[in-house]
């Protein structure tokens, strides 16, 4: 029996530009099946991989996002968006995507699963962790 | 002489915007692509610096990037959004292209 370790995954960059978006999906998906208590982060530029309604039709790149949509169905419901990072971009957590989660305790019911935190807040967030993994 | 000057980084990761800015003449061009077009949107710490830009120059966004990102709508007024095709007549209408990568 191993123990259950807290991992962190911090994401800081945009969609597309370059492909750390995508692997970082990959590997909290791999992760996933791992039964860790995982916690994802989106600071900086990273805020953009959660802006809704992509459509990548015409850059001839595959739309990745409806997978965060599915994180929810990994047990996966820990997300943290900095708030300070969604300011200096122009954005709100209205253009993210409605991430959520069904609790099994309260019969299923549906919770939102991004919080929107302060820079102090996920300084903190991070000091709990035992594992952080950077994209 | 005219100048096309293309910016493919984002512009709160890169300093790339801010030196195309500082090292074009009035008069020139900027087209913003792939995560370039991040600096086209409206309420952002990179808007100020882009609506100067456009009392001198013009500005252009690719349609195809501000699509895949789904911030199409959130675009600074005085921006022109041009698809590929688009992009293909700006360089040929200009004399030079230079890549801000």
């Amino acid at each position: 029996m191993s123990e259950t370790k807290k991992f962190l995954y911090v994401n800081r960059r945009a969609p597309y530009g370059t492909i750390y978006a995508w692997e970082s999906l990959e590997v909290i998906l791999i992760g996933a099946a791992f039964e860790q208590d995982v916690t994802l982060a989106f600071v900086d530029d990273g805020v953009f991989q959660l802006v809704k309604d992509h459509d990548t039709a015409g850059i001839g790149m595959k739309n990745f996002t409806p997978t965060y949509g599915a994180l929810g169905d990994y047990d996966i419901n820990k997300i943290y968006v900095e708030k300070e990072s969604l300011e200096a971009r122009g954005l709100t957590i209205d253009d993210l995507q409605h991430l959520i989660w069904e609790d099994e305790d309260e019969d299923w019911a549906e919770k939102d699963s991004i919080k929107v935190v302060t820079s102090s807040e996920l300084a903190a967030l991070m000091g709990e962790q035992d594992v952080v993994l950077s994209f | 002489m005219t100048m096309l000057h293309t910016v493919n980084k984002s512009p709160f990761e890169k300093d790339s915007l801010t030196s195309c800015l500082r090292l074009s003449e009035d008069g020139s061009s900027i087209l913003l692509i792939e995560d370039g077009i991040y600096a086209a949107l409206e309420g952002t710490t990179a808007s100020d610096s882009i609506k100067e830009a456009l009392k001198t120059k013009k500005v252009f966004a690719l349609q195809e990037d501000l699509n895949a990102r789904g911030v199409q709508s959130k675009v600074i007024d005085g921006i022109e959004q041009v698809d590929y095709a688009g992009f293909v007549k700006l360089v040929t209408e200009h004399d030079k292209v230079q890549s801000w990568v």
